[in-house]
């Protein structure tokens, strides 16, 4: 079974990435799920989304998660959000945010030995889209990452996902997804 | 005509998504509805449908959720396939209407995406809702899943419009937990879809303009108990083998078995959960790993909760030793709904098993497979002791001070 935590802020598409994601990943045979803890959760309020993905069915509806994975895709979630809740000792962090790795784990200790990456998916999907909505581009950030499909794959089957955006929206994000598998360190 | 929607065998959907898809594919006539937190995106789904072509009948926005029962009453009364959805609050509001059908012998079918009732205001799943259906006269089937979300949804109309049932059905799946989780459904196609349930046959209908009729009339001392002893006839003799057979046909079609009672593990069991919703699954995930451990662990999980499937659970619990009945609800001042319903189930009968209660998922709070395993171990401590070890109603995933009662 992996798992996947997303810290997110109502609003920046935490659940339609996770969503995204587990619907790519369904295509390939495995069984996944996506939810998330909403709460009355207004725009902009902190909020978790995750995702299962497993070779048989999943059967496990406990919210709680010991994730092997934990995307951040707002850059203040690292200092207000119990993001690390959980964790493994192998447990990998995708962090956005405009610092390069070394400074953002000198601004947080909790980041300290641990396996963490930084990309600016809000830049990139600023960038690109054209607003700060940075759920695509931690995909690709995740796919360089876990090197969990080829990139080709994933671009092709977000295009479906996305069908029924504009098609300079769809075209925005396969760039967005590009820059941030490339930028990630 | 509505257009055709083209699925891929396997969706990524909701439970939401998947009662929506369902309410398309067997082409309802009138949905009327009025949207309430978690189940709105049945009805914000609906309309996407009906306004994008995919849908023939009508799609009424009401005032409120008694004003869209009652629609909805009045649209099946007139002699057409009927649904909406709601929760909670929602629920709360319909339930004056909702004897209204059932008495009145109306196959609607009610999505109810079960949700905690105020006060506190609270907008995540327990099944308040579902428990204050359960002397309505409305069948109640549950779903554990999204896959279960929309298959018994094409199960409720297959039943509840037979002419030998003519009752209401609501389906229950789990706010958020169900309805907000996204997985794998295998999807029939749209002609599959609607064939199973087939063409509506009205009964009794108001439109039928030469065969005039009355419906929702007043009786008082001189006809009503004959009326509801009708109405509790049709429940107890006619529904369990319809569905029975409904469960049977579906399997032929879609290769998905479904039980009016489901078991996991129970033939050998010593030590068993009985449980409603997403808790099922997780449930026995964790019962594997306690079988892995050494311990005959088993599974129920009731499939159709109205009307209470008596002989069937008792047939399945006869050889346990120790039963946890597990309710997400608050009994406010007695025992658990579910305990109640077993302790009846195995009252008369040989089987001498433990049985306790736990309260537990108040509210959307979390059952984990911590707490199951929690309960696991009570019920062999009970199994082995031959009798209660614990207090009879506990509370679980409660913080603070341990309660519990008797």
């Amino acid at each position: 079974m992996l798992e996947i935590r997303w810290h997110s802020r109502a609003g920046q598409g935490a659940v339609t990435g996770a969503k995204g994601l587990a619907d790519v990943v369904s295509t390939t045979g495995k069984h996944v799920q996506a939810f998330a803890f909403y709460g009355s959760a207004k725009r902009g309020a902190a909020m978790t989304a995750y995702n299962r993905v497993d070779d048989k069915v999943i059967l496990n509806h406990e919210k709680y998660m010991a994730p092997d994975y934990v995307l951040v895709i707002d850059p203040a979630l690292v200092y207000v959000a119990d993001f690390t809740a959980n964790e493994k000792p192998d447990t990998v962090y995708i962090i956005t945010t405009h610092m390069t790795t070394a400074e953002l784990i000198a601004s947080q200790p909790k980041l300290e030995g641990k396996k963490v990456y930084t990309v600016d998916c809000i830049k990139i999907s600023q960038e690109t889209i054209g607003k700060a909505i940075p759920n695509t581009p931690m995909l690709g950030a995740l796919m360089k990452v876990s090197g969990m499909y080829e990139m080709d794959f994933f671009k092709e089957s977000m295009i479906r996902v996305l069908k029924k955006l504009p098609q300079k929206i769809i075209d925005a994000n396969m760039i967005a997804i590009q820059r941030a598998y490339d930028e990630v360190k | 005509m509505a257009d055709n929607m083209e699925l891929r065998d396997i969706e990524v959907w909701d439970g939401n998504m998947a009662a929506s898809q369902a309410l398309r594919q067997v082409q309802v006539d009138v949905v009327a509805a009025y949207p309430i937190t978690p189940s709105t995106p049945i009805v914000e789904n609906y309309g996407n449908f009906s306004a994008n072509g995919y849908v023939d009948g009508e799609f009424v926005m009401t005032e409120s959720e008694h004003g869209a029962m009652s629609c909805c009453i009045g649209a099946s009364a007139a002699g057409g396939r009927v649904a909406t959805a709601t929760s909670s609050q929602g629920f709360a509001l319909m339930v004056e209407t909702l004897y209204s059908a059932s008495g009145m012998r109306l196959p609607i079918i009610l999505n109810v995406v079960n949700r905690a009732i105020g006060a506190p205001l609270n907008v995540n799943g327990d099944h308040s809702d579902m428990y204050m259906g359960r002397d309505s006269g409305w069948i109640q089937l549950d779903a554990y899943c999204p896959q279960d979300a929309y298959d018994l949804n094409f199960i409720a109309f297959k039943v509840a419009e037979d002419h030998d049932v003519r009752l209401p059905a609501m389906v229950h799946q789990d706010g958020f937990m169900t309805s907000h989780t996204a997985q794998g459904v295998h999807t029939m196609t749209d002609e599959q879809g609607f064939s199973f349930v087939g063409e509506f046959q009205p009964m009794n209908d108001m439109l039928d303009l030469d065969h005039p009729v009355t419906h929702g009339v007043q009786t008082e001392e001189d006809w009503h108990f004959e009326h509801k002893a009708r109405q509790q006839h049709a429940l107890m003799t006619a529904v369990l083998p319809k569905i029975q057979t409904a469960f049977d046909d579906f399997e032929k079609l879609t290769g998905r078995k479904y039980n009016l009672v489901e078991t996991y593990n129970m033939e050998d069991a010593e030590v068993a959960v009985v449980c409603l919703g997403t808790s099922v699954e997780t449930a026995v995930e964790v019962m594997n790993e306690m079988r892995a451990a050494g311990l005959k662990a088993g599974v129920v999980g009731i499939r159709v909760f109205r009307p209470w499937p008596l002989e069937q659970l008792a047939e399945v619990l006869k050889n346990v030793k120790a039963v946890a009945a597990l309710d997400r609800s608050s009994p406010h001042g007695t025992v658990g709904a579910l305990y109640n319903e077993i302790a009846g189930t195995l009252f008369n009968t040989e089987t001498k098993a433990v049985l306790t209660n736990y309260i537990y998922g108040l509210g959307g709070r979390d059952l984990t497979k911590a707490h199951l395993k929690t309960i696991y171990g009570d019920l062999k401590a009970n199994a082995d002791a031959g009798k209660p070890t614990t207090p009879l109603q506990q509370y679980i995933g409660l913080r603070g001070p341990k309660l519990s009662f008797f």
